[in-house]
């Protein structure tokens, strides 16, 4: 399966160029750009790990580039997402994400039915790559 | 035309007759209005032969304090400060025989924290008013002392989409359909191939509550097998606006409970509940962590001739107020009516922290919203892939765009027809980015996007001719030069 998160999950998967404009948008409107990646992709998980810091005073998407490819480097088998952030007024949050690096093979998840009173059923989406520890999620 | 005050003043105010709204206090031109007086703009249309002021004035004292004649009781109550004042009257451009009103009302004549109160303040009993052939509510102005006392949307624009795991796009959404006659089952299974094939939502129409072709509840636990099942094939949040719609508060509360016993992450009203039943829905919706949808079925009744009712821009403030999540606002491209002026003045309401005057959007005030979180527009009705460059440049990124037609109707099936208006969004807003010229090359760039995506190809095929192009019947009466003083 492909995990669907993020601004341009339904395009092919953007090139170095594509992702580095992208970038500079963000950088044109003031926002701080955030690498961070995970091996537990649950839709819920909100917190995957930084990259170092968000860049802040960046003027240019060349460094956001050289370090999501240093990031590469390290995580290149987990999923690495960019992330916008937007300090001002009345926003304080994100304002643009997208996937920019993904496992190899997708595993994807199980949806387990807890059937309970009546017709109710209760729900867990379950990652089948988190049955195993962090770091030992994929195949490399 | 805008005259000295005329008021009578002193004991003869108060001699038992009748005497002219605007010699009893209702035509105040020199009054200044306060910062925390509500003011109100109404369109006066006068039966021949009514002098304008006259009638603005009658608007003015039968929105407050005044009857036909005059009553003795005033004297026991400061009625200076509660009488609303008509402070401006202008003649509308090109309109002969319609004026604007601009009235002021004390913030003490107002219940904190009610949209009912307000409303049956400032239209409850002046639309009947013989002397008047028509008349229209057009804006409000509400001082920030009032904005403070109301919640506000239960959710906002920010936390939806920190909730909802979604930045920097339109969300997507579609309508199920037939609107009428599905079964649970069926019913659940055109929500599973919208979200598994891109929407991040679905959605009952107005008229879906709980019908013998479909009970509620079987259409709440089978559209969130759907959800759930399409969140775990994508790895993305998803929800069903799930209509709480109801005959008493009583049942909208339950199935309300039950939706969030079931894990939605929104549910959804009417506009025809009711201010107070909305009010009730949006604190209900707060206390639950619910994003609240309100679709605004009636509300054509009124705000679309533009010589009688109330309005959509004042609506729309009133329902920020009154603390929906999501509101539809037009589509300005799609089959229901919206001018893309007077529906770009609807969306900075729901969205911007102040709204500066802009005639030509159909603003007449300075609105301050005092950081009340901010409401999510909702386009929706005859919309399709093919539009997108479109539909980004008239409504932006904080949009729920929602394809009821245009992904059921695809000719390769749901889910193909949510992945071609996925893949048109993201194309688009990925152009957009790149700083290029979306609007003009959009055809172009929905093109290439295709060369990759059979199912946008087959929609930009199906739909390629679809537009819905008559002449609006709501629009602003000013030109973006001209100054509301003539």
């Amino acid at each position: 399966m492909r995990v669907t998160q993020g601004c341009f999950s339904f395009l092919p998967d953007l090139t170095d160029e594509q992702i580095s404009r992208q970038v500079q948008y963000c950088l044109g409107k003031g926002w701080a750009v955030n690498i961070e990646f995970t091996d537990d992709p649950h839709p819920r998980n909100n917190f995957w790990e930084m990259w170092g810091l968000p860049m802040f005073d960046l003027p240019d998407a060349a460094g956001v580039l050289m370090e999501l490819n240093e990031c590469r480097k390290v995580y290149g088998n987990r999923y690495i997402r960019m992330s916008a952030f937007d300090s001002s007024h009345g926003w304080e949050s994100v304002r643009l994400s997208f996937i920019v690096n993904r496992p190899k093979d997708e595993p994807g998840f199980r949806l387990e039915r807890h059937e309970v009173d009546g017709r109710n059923i209760r729900y867990t989406t379950k990652s089948y790559a988190v049955d195993r520890p962090e770091g030992h999620r994929y195949a490399e | 035309m805008n005259q000295h005050s005329i008021t009578v003043r002193g004991k003869d105010r108060y001699k038992s007759g009748v005497m002219e709204y605007r010699k009893m206090g209702y035509w105040e031109p020199d009054y200044e209005p306060k910062d925390t007086d509500i003011i109100a703009l109404f369109r006066v249309t006068p039966q021949d032969g009514v002098d304008p002021i006259e009638a603005s004035a009658a608007v003015a004292g039968e929105s407050s304090t005044a009857t036909w004649t005059v009553v003795w009781t005033d004297r026991l109550t400061a009625a200076e400060k509660y009488r609303a004042k008509c402070y401006r009257v202008d003649p509308v451009p090109n309109s002969p025989g319609q004026y604007v009103a601009y009235i002021a009302y004390d913030l003490d004549l107002f219940e904190n924290g009610s949209i009912a109160n307000l409303s049956a303040s400032i239209i409850g009993n002046v639309f009947g008013f013989k002397p008047l052939k028509a008349l229209r509510l057009e804006d409000m102005r509400l001082p920030v002392a009032y904005v403070k006392t109301f919640q506000g949307p239960a959710t906002g624009i920010v936390v939806e989409r920190e909730r909802m795991d979604k930045f920097g796009r339109p969300l997507l959404g579609a309508t199920v359909k037939p609107k009428l006659g599905l079964s649970g089952r069926n019913y659940g299974r055109v929500v599973y191939e919208a979200l598994k094939g891109g929407l991040d939502f679905t959605k009952d129409d107005e008229n879906i509550n709980s019908q013998p072709f479909m009970h509620w509840r079987e259409r709440f636990l089978y559209c969130m097998e759907a959800v759930n099942k399409a969140q775990a094939a994508s790895g993305e949040i998803k929800g069903t606006y799930l209509n709480v719609t109801a005959g008493t508060m009583e049942d909208m509360y339950e199935r309300a409970e039950f939706a969030k016993e079931l894990g939605s992450v929104v549910i959804m009203i009417d506009l025809v509940i009711g201010y107070t039943a909305i009010q009730s829905m949006a604190k209900w919706a707060r206390r639950n962590d619910m994003i609240l949808h309100l679709h605004r079925a009636g509300h054509s009744t009124y705000t679309r001739q533009r010589n009688h009712g109330v309005s959509f821009r004042v609506i729309t403030k009133w329902m920020r107020l009154a603390g929906v999540d999501h509101i539809h606002a037009g589509t300005v491209v799609g089959k229901l009516e919206g001018d893309p002026a007077t529906t770009r003045g609807y969306y900075d309401i729901c969205r911007e922290d102040f709204n500066p005057t802009q005639l030509e959007h159909g603003i007449f005030f300075d609105q301050n919203w005092a950081s009340l979180n901010k409401l999510m527009p909702v386009a929706s009705g005859g919309i399709h892939a093919g539009q997108m460059h479109q539909l980004l440049d008239h409504l932006g990124e904080d949009v729920v765009l929602q394809f009821g037609g245009g992904t059921i109707g695809h000719p390769m099936g749901i889910q193909a027809g949510a992945t071609a208006n996925r893949v048109a969004l993201e194309a688009m807003i990925l152009a957009r980015n790149e700083g290029r010229d979306y609007l003009h090359e959009g055809p172009e760039i929905l093109a290439r996007a295709a060369a990759t995506c059979t199912p946008l190809k087959a929609a930009l095929e199906v739909w390629k001719d679809v537009t819905f192009n008559y002449e609006s019947t709501d629009m602003p009466d000013y030109a973006p030069t001209a100054s509301v003083s003539m």
